[in-house]
């Protein structure tokens, strides 16, 4: 339909645009303003430094590593939640009876907050009274995380991916539910078995989702699994497990470099802005709406 | 990072409760829950109760750091207490915020109200004094640490509990002979950069950092990599290696394993104390923290860790006399003979002390006074003072990850502490610029 004249169409975008204006636009203008001082904590004063918040940042090799730490994470994140849900999704979908039992119950751990998942892990996993490594150590492995990075980053990644796996669970199962079943009947008629009509039908139709879920996570792992982080290792050891977003904060609100921490969220805002442009441009090209 | 600073203004805001009296009100916020939330809520309700011009309200804000940031969020927004405490740790970037803190002595003075900075320990106040003597914040709660003893662990193993455990020297064949007597957790520590770093150059009175600990100016380098430290950490290094020293973590995680009877000896805050002899199903004691005699002949004193309060700009002078009055019946020897008993902190007036001994709390609770006797037995040095270095909330994480290297065989003592200079170097000097 046409409109007649700019009033209404101009009312009717407004919401969105006041939203993504105040919290979008005027933060993000502010972090960049931000970046360019080195402020007190109290706001007294701020001296005017140009990019040397991002010079000061860039020299440092833990915050150059740091991108390595986050790109891992990410990516394991994101495979540990999406691969175990889908396959959980593809047997309760093949359920006859009692398929809402189960989905209910797979569906709970994403209630638990990821700090609150944090906690729970890290109490499994305490090197000296955690039930899984009390039996690690009966098996003869000797599992510290608190000095082992590798082991830190197994455990944040596993804490973080569990609480997901509900999340991307009910997306799959979502999507599976609406695969047609005359063409997977007609397929099972012509002979293919289970997981030959899995990959050649399944899985191409349920691409929109599977895109859609795999930048919502990559998001979440970014963004979101702070909590997580800062329950179980601090960051810690040696920086190991310190992401992009726990950076941030740990120098802003810890450190009380707010120069520092701003000129972090400006250039966090370019890797997700190059990320989407990459996602939407070459992994979407492969999805079949 | 700009949600979160929202969030923290909304928050701050929100919370700040109203005024609604004619008595003048001054707010008061703190990091204390649990126990010792309800001893400072009792100390402010026997204020409340002592007067009818003013009224303390108290409000518990996060831990030390949130309670840091909710303070500097408010500052932001002009919504902020007139008292807050504050970490050990944030002492510089408070005095380095002037124009948003109003000097204790200040307040003091223009209050009225009795003051003797002379009553409150040296070593106390010396870390929130300035070098001209003048007191900047209220020492609240202090601690310091020392060596506790699991009696039982150390029979278990077949080695004397009463064995001389003052030196280092001795403690390294303790652990030698406990983990030889099937010990597996011989040692463990909580805070250990405040513990072994902080507090060991201090009690060998060498410094932790340059122009006395950062006190004489901001432009003050670490110098933690000293032939002292280094030799302290090599060894506890090696005994990491060997399985005498067990890691547990960055905080006082290790205090949850001393507790519950797995481990012989603990270096650990005085202010354990509480929570050791609620938990601990075995029989304990107190020591003073051990020393290297081939460092020093006789050790100097530890510094202190904890909070102070500081009082903030903004108000009105009738307020900050309300302010001036709560802080000098905080500081009464009664109030704090009181906190010492109940928290084992330390008492910040020696009268305090003394009111405790005349007691007989002491003689009751053997070992309760080796951290006042640590503390003053002898008169701080320009290295014992106490620190004071910007960012060192941040810089104290770079020691952690260093020291971690250390006790995981990833790097020797030596390197791992000149990086951690380096490192922390880096930081002083945004620091520096910050508050030039």
């Amino acid at each position: 339909m046409t409109f007649r004249g700019w009033l209404l169409p101009l009312a009717l975008i407004a919401p969105q645009v006041i939203i993504s204006a105040v919290f979008f636009f005027y933060p993000a203008g502010q972090a960049i303003w931000q970046s360019l001082f080195i402020p007190d904590p109290f706001g007294l004063s701020a001296r005017f430094v140009g990019l040397g918040n991002f010079e000061f940042l860039l020299s440092d090799r833990f915050y150059r590593t740091s991108f390595l730490t986050t790109a891992v994470f990410s990516i394991l994140v994101t495979l540990c939640s999406m691969v175990p849900a889908l396959f959980l999704a593809v047997i309760a979908d093949r359920l006859i009876k009692g398929s809402g039992i189960y989905r209910t119950l797979l569906i709970w751990p994403y209630a638990v907050a990821p700090a609150v998942a944090g906690v729970l892990w890290l109490f499994m996993f305490n090197t000296r009274v955690g039930v899984i490594s009390w039996y690690l150590g009966q098996l003869g492995y000797d599992w510290n995380h608190v000095l082992n990075g590798g082991e830190a980053m197994g455990l944040v990644v596993v804490a973080s991916a569990w609480g997901r796996i509900s999340y991307n669970f009910l997306f799959f199962f979502a999507a599976l539910q609406a695969v047609p079943r005359s063409v997977i009947e007609a397929a099972a008629i012509d002979g293919a078995h289970f997981w030959r009509r899995f990959f050649t039908i399944v899985l191409p139709l349920i691409t929109p989702t599977a895109f859609f879920l795999l930048v919502v996570n990559i998001v979440y792992a970014f963004f979101e699994t702070f909590g997580v982080i800062h329950t179980i290792t601090g960051g810690g050891p040696q920086q190991s497990t310190t992401i992009l977003v726990y950076k941030v904060f740990s120098d802003g609100f810890v450190g009380q470099d707010l120069g520092s921490s701003a000129a972090q969220s400006v250039i966090l805002l370019f890797v997700v802005g190059l990320l989407t442009v990459v996602q939407f441009k070459y992994i979407e090209k492969r999805v079949h709406y | 990072m700009n949600k979160f600073l929202l969030g923290a203004f909304a928050a701050t805001t929100a919370l700040t409760p109203i005024a609604a009296s004619a008595e003048t009100e001054v707010q008061f916020w703190h990091a204390f829950t649990g126990r010792l939330g309800e001893l400072v809520a009792a100390q402010v309700d026997a204020f409340n109760a002592s007067q009818s011009d003013y009224k303390v309200v108290q409000s518990h804000k996060g831990n030390y750091s949130e309670t840091l940031n909710a303070g500097i969020a408010a500052f932001r927004a002009q919504e902020q207490p007139h008292i807050l405490m504050v970490f050990e740790v944030g002492t510089a970037t408070m005095m380095g915020a002037k124009g948003a803190i109003k000097p204790v002595y200040e307040v003091m003075a223009e209050s009225g109200a009795s003051f003797d900075p002379e009553a409150y320990i040296g070593s106390v106040k010396g870390y929130y004094t300035t070098t001209d003597g003048d007191m900047l914040s209220l020492p609240f709660n202090s601690s310091t640490p020392v060596l506790w003893v699991n009696r039982d662990a150390f029979e278990a193993a077949g080695v004397d509990p009463d064995m001389d455990l003052s030196t280092w020297e001795n403690v390294g064949g303790a652990l030698e002979a406990l983990k030889a007597g099937g010990e597996e957790c011989p040692l463990v520590t909580a805070w250990q950069s405040w513990i072994h770093l902080e507090n060991f150059s201090a009690y060998h009175d060498v410094p932790f950092a340059s122009k006395d600990n950062g006190f004489a100016g901001l432009d003050t380098e670490l110098m933690l990599n000293g032939p002292a430290q280094v030799a302290h950490l090599t060894a506890m290094g090696e005994w990491a290696k060997d399985g005498k020293f067990i890691y547990t973590g960055r905080r006082n995680e290790g205090g949850a394993n001393f507790r519950a009877g797995e481990c012989a000896l603990f270096t650990e805050s005085s202010a354990g104390y509480a929570g050791i002899k609620a938990e601990a199903e075995f029989d304990f004691e107190v020591r003073p923290l051990p020393y290297w005699s081939a460092v020093a002949q006789e050790p100097q004193n530890t510094i202190i860790g904890g909070a102070s309060l500081w009082v903030m700009e903004g108000h009105e002078s009738e307020e900050y006399k309300g302010v001036g009055e709560f802080l000098s019946f905080l500081s009464s020897s009664d109030v704090q003979a009181d906190w010492h008993q109940n928290t084992g902190y330390l008492p910040i007036t020696s009268a305090a002390g003394d009111v405790t001994r005349a007691a007989g709390f002491y003689d009751d609770n053997p070992g309760t006074d080796i951290a006042v006797i640590q503390m003053t037995a002898k008169e701080p040095t320009a290295n014992s003072k106490g620190l004071r270095l910007g960012s060192f909330d941040q810089i104290r994480g770079i020691i952690d990850e260093e020291l971690e290297a250390i006790w995981s065989g990833d790097k020797s003592a030596q390197a791992a502490m000149d990086s951690a200079k380096e490192r922390g170097d880096a930081l002083l000097r945004r620091f520096e610029s910050a508050n030039r």
